[in-house]
């Protein structure tokens, strides 16, 4: 199994999650973010005094899926979240040692 | 327009030609007795509530918004307490030093007497004069309307003190203030005896009284208490925009009864008062955007309410004084003033005026004053006398100003060091960086 990490535009979120749907996955963990890459954040006026944010929210969504999956979810998340500005995200993939399902005790692929 | 003359003796007086037979026919020939209108008096407690509303929830949400979250309670107490604090001196010994019976002597140019302390010899009769002879309102009413301007004047000068100065510090400050800065300029300006009044000065409602004094004593009592820890290098953003929005807007409302309410009666002057403080605070209003955007920033909510303070506080002593164009001129040229000097002047001097009290009402009010000397001639559609000499008015309303501020900065000096030495003046640094909600009164405004 596959834990699939991407951090993408906010904006982006419906787009990426309809077509991980489409692609057959299950469920997904989303959580707002803030952070900063080569977007190096914003700035901010109040009444004259700039306070530059180096911050900037980004949504990030896990996504666990069985390992012969995990390429086309990265294919997928790349093509959905892609506005081709920069600030558009990352993903990263890691392996997963186990999975339980807390309801039932069914275990790894069964339990995703 | 001048603002009062208190005609109780002349009442009094003819209450007591009115016992002899002889004096009593010329007596009522001479000046009927003045009456009370009950329209006029509707107005003005109605106006005198509109005040209050200026003051909580207005100017504490509106203050409040602009600090950070762990010390917007701690605003909104000290204006609240000042306030009440205000009402209690107002009646024991304020309104008797602003307005009670004249002294013989030379103070009664600065001063009255303590005659009427604790409100000794007014009753439902007693009859406060209006501009209109024969037409008056209860003192009562009077006594009350000026009260919550007292009030507001004080809760003004906080703005640049928040998040660092004591709960004490604000009380001993605010009960000193008054009685040494506020009480005097309010009878210099208002009263028939006072020093500004005779030399003819325009204060229509408590440009110089209200917002000179006020920002001045804020810009000198900033500089004596300090900078915030971390200004200006930390993060300081206000905490709601939101809460600054709703602040803004019962100020607004509100400052019809200050403005439309000074005319003392419900009457064309007041409905004057009334449309040019629609129109002067809607220019200055969207005046401060475009100077965001002259600037090269966007247009800001921030900017806008900032703007509309600005409006605000300039057509106060304008706003029975002017036309409604000169009204919307006058709230332009005090927005853009007002925000070089918010957003440039203020960086470069490196004081911390947290709310901008003084860059606001202080610089906003002097623009207002001045400016009143220009919009109330005639050919500009003011309401001056067709040999209206602006010079001679501009004169006389510069000498106002500054003395305005001379008076208000020293008096402000001597309570400011009054209240350090009785309470410490400031928060201790664990209590700044911990917030002066939990620190000062225990409490959080939000809990999660």
């Amino acid at each position: 199994m596959k834990l699939v990490i991407a951090i993408i535009k906010p904006f982006k979120l419906d787009e990426v999650r309809e077509a991980l749907t489409e692609i057959g996955v299950a469920g997904m963990t989303v959580t707002e973010v803030k952070g900063f890459g080569r977007q190096k954040g914003q700035t901010e006026i109040y009444r004259g005094a700039e306070y530059s944010t180096n911050m900037v929210p980004k949504i990030k969504i896990e996504i666990v899926c069985a390992s012969d999956l995990a390429a086309r979810v990265v294919e997928t998340v790349q093509a959905a979240a892609n506005t081709g500005a920069i600030g558009d995200g990352k993903i990263f993939v890691l392996d997963v040692g186990q999975a339980v399902r807390i309801r039932t005790g069914e275990t790894d692929q069964t339990a995703l | 327009m001048m603002k009062h003359t208190l005609k109780l003796a002349g009442a009094a007086g003819l209450a007591f030609f009115a016992a002899l037979p002889a004096w009593a026919q010329t007596a009522v020939a001479a000046a009927p007795v003045a009456t009370v209108n009950k329209g006029d008096t509707a107005w003005m407690m109605t106006s005198t509530i509109l005040v209050l509303m200026m003051i909580l929830p207005g100017l504490a949400l509106f203050y409040g918004g602009l600090t950070r979250t762990k010390n917007m309670l701690s605003v909104m107490t000290q204006i609240g307490a000042v306030a009440a604090l205000t009402m209690l001196v107002w009646v024991m010994w304020g309104y008797t030093m602003a307005f009670g019976p004249d002294y013989t002597s030379g103070l009664s140019n600065v001063v009255s007497s303590f005659g009427k302390l604790f409100l000794s010899g007014v009753t439902p009769a007693s009859q406060a004069a209006t501009f209109t002879p024969g037409t008056e309102i209860p003192e009562y009413v009077f006594i009350s309307f000026q009260m919550t301007f007292a009030a507001i004047t004080i809760a003004l000068v906080l703005g640049s003190l928040v998040e660092r100065i004591k709960f004490s510090a604000v009380m001993v400050f605010a009960l000193v203030w008054l009685t040494i800065v506020y009480f005097p300029i309010a009878h210099m300006v208002w009263a028939a005896s006072g020093y500004f009044f005779k030399l003819g000065a325009l204060d229509f409602a408590g440009g110089t009284v209200v917002h000179i004094n006020a920002g001045v004593s804020a810009l000198v009592a900033a500089l004596i208490i300090g900078k915030r820890v971390g200004y200006p290098t930390e993060r300081m953003a206000p905490h709601s925009l939101t809460l600054v929005m709703v602040g803004t807007g019962l100020l607004w409302v509100g400052w019809f009864g200050f403005n439309a309410g000074s005319a003392l009666e419900a009457n064309g002057s007041a409905g004057l008062a009334m449309i040019n403080t629609f129109v002067a605070t809607a220019s200055a209003g969207l005046f401060w955007m475009l100077a965001e955007r002259v600037a090269g920033h966007k247009g800001s909510a921030l900017g806008f309410c900032s703007g509309i303070i600005a409006g605000l506080v300039a057509v106060t002593p304008a706003a029975g004084n002017s036309g409604p164009f000169g009204a919307i001129v006058l709230g332009a040229v005090a927005s853009i003033v007002c925000f070089v000097f918010v957003t440039i002047v203020k960086p470069k001097l490196g004081y911390d005026d947290s709310l901008d009290a003084f860059g606001i009402h202080g610089i906003g009010g002097m623009v207002g004053a001045i400016g009143t000397a220009v919009v109330y001639a005639p050919s500009l559609g003011g309401p001056g006398a067709a040999d209206y000499a602006m010079g001679a008015k501009l004169l006389v309303q510069l000498e106002a100003v500054g003395a305005t501020i001379v008076w208000a900065a020293i008096g402000t000096t001597i309570a400011m060091f009054i209240a350090k030495a009785v309470t410490g003046g400031r928060v201790s640094p664990e209590v700044e960086a911990e917030g002066l909600d939990l620190g000062e009164h225990g409490e959080r405004a939000y809990n999660y």
